[in-house]
């Protein structure tokens, strides 16, 4: 029996195509899955105000916020769910939630 | 940790920068049940094995074809995680003692909800604590069945909403306090307890690699704040973390071979636990008298805790 | 070829388990496994094998365990009866549906309630669903034989399917038999080391167990059920194999002196022995009686049924087992519904017998005989009830 390649399956898949077990061989790939469409808000940086000290990159439940290489923090909209915690955690204010108005 | 001056700041260079649970996970807006995972996982790294039992963690990560997992991980059902976990193990080590698979230290570890550790995973924690395997169980405690609509647990705390415990007009809320399962562990000589709460991040790293560390079992019991099931703010959700912390309702502590530590500052006073509850609406239906035997009761809790604190000697 | 040896048949079935070079073990004893459980403990610790014991605190955690060693890719052996196997309910055809070679041991034990810890079939017919292959053995040589081949079975990248193997508790378990051991030598050419299809280990992360929306879980239903079906096909091969290698045969479906017999018993674990007396003694009469005995009963083999009963007109189904309420005993029901449209189909007579440990002997099975002669119509009826 061999490993069939996810890229070779359309979904939804036919019964023999299923993975034995329902086992899934791509660690990770729920990422192709955009959770920033369910989002209200979204953050946004104010450079001038952040200290750089990165607990909005610690506290977020995605996981999705980087640090560039200047060391300053971004959210990847892909994913961000506009939860608020980074705004609301960050020390000197620096995020600020914005409404997503479309 | 309150010697050091805004330690909070050099937080993000002691972590592990890359990331074992994929975003596009399918958890609730300002879930603190994944926050926490995701530490727990930057803190253990890649040479674990996880066995997970049904519930929050285990939905919104593994829907088929899909995985937010970038580590081994196997779901078999809701109260088995301790009994799977210890299979791992015993089958990891046979095959690495016969030559099968490399030669490497890999960590069987069970992570399961509030209900897959109190409730109906009970009897398979304990069994596999008694029988000492070599693995870390982490209770990721929301404190009801969430994944299923927010029905209680024994986890559920004292008067607490739930829709098995509702706030009705003959019965209001939660009739019991919560189990404390870092006790039962205790009793069973695991060799590291801890409580833990991704409101403090390093806390919670530092815990998970001292029960890396232990060859033998080890249990953490992490907090984990859950805005859909306390009816509370998503951005509020560390906040929650940490009054609950310095309320004295959910307190830090580990207990390395049966003595007890507080690993967080004690304070003279504890926080009225009002101000944590009132951010809740699993608890809006308390009033004044209600919101006192809360307090008697976290006050009595907190008390036990400071006894063996301070009586508690190691084995 | 082993010299022969006499040997407490649960006693056997733990040193063939210890023949398979077993990677971990999680057993919860049992009243009638309990034998078994024991001696697989004392291998272990005498360091014999070099495996894992894991004295797991139920039957539950005993097959979550297997589940979890299984899928490290360990070889893993777990034993059970009667209320454990219930107790193991849920889990089951999540093991099956995972695909983990998990190889079980039942001694067929009579279910609660009441409690009766003694040989029937109600403790595995229940778990028939479940998705694994089923098996019976008759007697102790079966047991050691055919516990040796489900490893092999069950490992095979074709089937990738647990394997249960019934053995009848008391009467089977605790009987002393002259048992033929293949030498370790002999089982290691059989067996080799089980190569996983799939692992847990963080060289190569998976994830396994993964839920299903209501979108794919039909196709994931009909994989697996295509999955059992088509093993057959394997387990017979294996069967082969094990025939040119030890010279034993074994097949899905057994015939014992059929050919020119228009009444057939249909039996299935040890009490065939006592019916093939039986049928030895009313053949010395006349009468033209024949036994077919069924190894195999998940997948069901249809085929070799057909091929085995090809002529009969009165098929006589032993049921040690009955479902309350219902069309009778579950072995007469399946055969009764899958030879349905069957041209010139034997008639279905269902005995519902030795329950609960209910001793059935050589002279039972004659009046057994006797009594289906006179039946009319195909409905079930027990057999030896005080009335």
């Amino acid at each position: 029996m061999k490993k069939k390649k996810a890229a070779s399956k359309a979904w939804p898949e036919k019964w023999h195509e299923v993975n034995p077990g329902c086992m899934v061989f791509i660690p990770g790939n729920a990422s192709t899955y955009h959770t920033g469409s369910w989002r209200a808000q979204r953050p946004e940086w104010d450079n001038k105000k952040c200290i750089k000290c990165g607990l909005c990159y610690v506290f977020c439940p995605e996981g999705c916020i980087t640090e560039d290489a200047e060391g300053f923090f971004k959210a990847n909209l892909d994913y961000c769910k506009g939860c608020g915690i980074c705004a609301h955690e960050c020390w000197p204010g620096a995020i600020k939630m914005l409404e997503e108005v479309e | 940790m309150s010697t050091v001056q805004n330690f909070e700041i050099y937080v993000p260079k002691l972590l592990d920068r890359r990331e074992f649970f994929s975003a596009g996970h399918r958890a609730c807006q300002g879930c603190g049940e994944v926050l926490a995972l995701r530490l727990i996982l930057k803190a253990l790294g890649d040479d674990i094995v996880v066995s997970n039992a049904t519930g929050c963690m285990e939905i919104i990560s593994s829907a088929y074809p899909q995985t937010a997992w970038e580590v081994p991980y196997i779901h078999v059902a809701f109260e088995n995680a301790g009994a799977v976990a210890s299979g791992v193990e015993a089958g990891l080590k046979a095959l690495r003692r016969k030559g099968r698979i490399p030669d490497r230290y890999v960590k069987s570890v069970a992570i399961a909800g509030d209900g897959g550790t109190v409730d109906i995973g009970l009897q398979a924690l304990s069994g596999a604590m008694e029988r000492g395997h070599d693995m870390i169980f982490f209770c990721l405690d929301n404190e009801a069945y969430m994944n299923t609509g927010i029905q209680r647990s024994s986890a559920t705390p004292f008067m607490a909403a739930t829709t098995t415990s509702p706030a009705g007009k003959a019965i209001k809320g939660q009739r019991t306090g919560k189990k404390n399962v870092a006790e039962i562990m205790v009793a069973h000589n695991v060799p590291y307890v801890a409580t833990a709460c991704p409101s403090y991040p390093i806390d919670l790293v530092n815990k998970v690699k001292k029960a890396k560390a232990v060859k033998g079992p080890a249990y953490i019991h992490v907090f984990s704040m859950c805005p859909t099931g306390w009816r509370s703010a998503s951005e509020e959700t560390i906040k929650l973390g940490r009054l609950a912390v310095e309320t004295g309702v959910f307190p830090l502590y580990e207990v390395e071979n049966g003595k007890y530590r507080m690993t967080m500052e004690i304070p003279k006073k504890l926080r009225p636990v009002g101000d944590y509850l009132k951010l809740q609406g699993r608890f809006r239906h308390l009033n004044d008298e209600d919101i006192e035997r809360v307090q008697a009761l976290v006050n009595k809790e907190w008390r036990k805790l400071m006894n063996k604190v301070a009586t508690s000697k190691p084995w | 070829m082993g010299k022969r040896v006499g040997m407490e048949v649960a006693i056997a079935a733990s040193e063939a388990v210890a023949l398979c070079n077993i990677d971990v073990a999680a057993v919860y004893p049992i009243t009638p496994q309990s034998h078994m459980a024991e001696h697989l403990a004392d291998i272990i610790h005498d360091g014999r094998i070099d495996a894992e014991f894991i004295t797991v605190e139920s039957e539950h955690s005993s097959i979550s365990a297997c589940a979890g060693a299984s899928a490290t890719g360990a070889r893993v052996y777990t034993a059970t009866s009667s209320q454990g196997l219930m107790l193991m309910h849920e889990i089951l055809p999540i093991v099956s549906a995972m695909r983990l070679p998990i190889v079980m041991g039942n001694a067929n034990r009579a279910v609660s309630g009441p409690l009766n810890i003694w040989n029937d079939h109600t403790d595995i017919m229940p778990q028939r669903d479940s998705g694994w292959i089923c098996m019976f053995a008759e007697n102790g040589q079966e047991v050691v034989d055919m516990t040796i081949q489900s490893f092999k079975i069950a490992e095979h990248p074709d089937v990738m399917l647990p394997v249960v193997l019934n053995i009848d508790g008391f009467q089977l378990t605790h009987m002393i038999e002259p048992i033929e051991f293949p030498t370790q030598r002999e089982v290691n050419k059989f067996l080799p080391p089980r190569k996983p299809f799939a692992s847990l280990h963080p060289d190569h992360p998976i994830s396994m167990g993964c839920f299903n929306m209501p979108d794919i879980f039909m196709e994931t239903m009909k994989a697996k059920d295509t999955a059992l079906r088509n093993s057959k096909k394997t387990i017979i091969n294996i069967w082969k194999e094990w025939g040119r290698q030890f010279g034993r045969i074994y097949r899905p479906v057994e015939t014992y002196k059929t050919k020119g017999a228009d009444t057939l018993i249909l039996t299935v674990g040890s009490m065939g022995e006592t019916a093939s007396i039986a049928v030895d003694e009313m053949r010395k009469k006349g009468v033209a009686v024949g036994l077919v005995k069924l190894r195999l009963w998940r997948p069901f083999p249809l085929d070799e049924l057909h091929d085995a009963i090809k002529g009969c007109k009165t098929l006589i189904v032993m049921d040690r087992a009955v479902s309350f309420g219902g069309a009778g005993g579950p072995v007469a029901t399946e055969i009764k519904s899958l030879i349905y449209h069957d041209k010139g189909r034997p008639r279905i007579v269902n005995f519902i017998m030795g329950l609960g440990g209910r001793d059935v002997t050589v002279n039972d099975f004659i009046a057994m005989v006797e009594r289906a002669k006179k039946k009319k119509d195909e409905t079930y009826e027990y057999y030896g009830v005080r009335e």
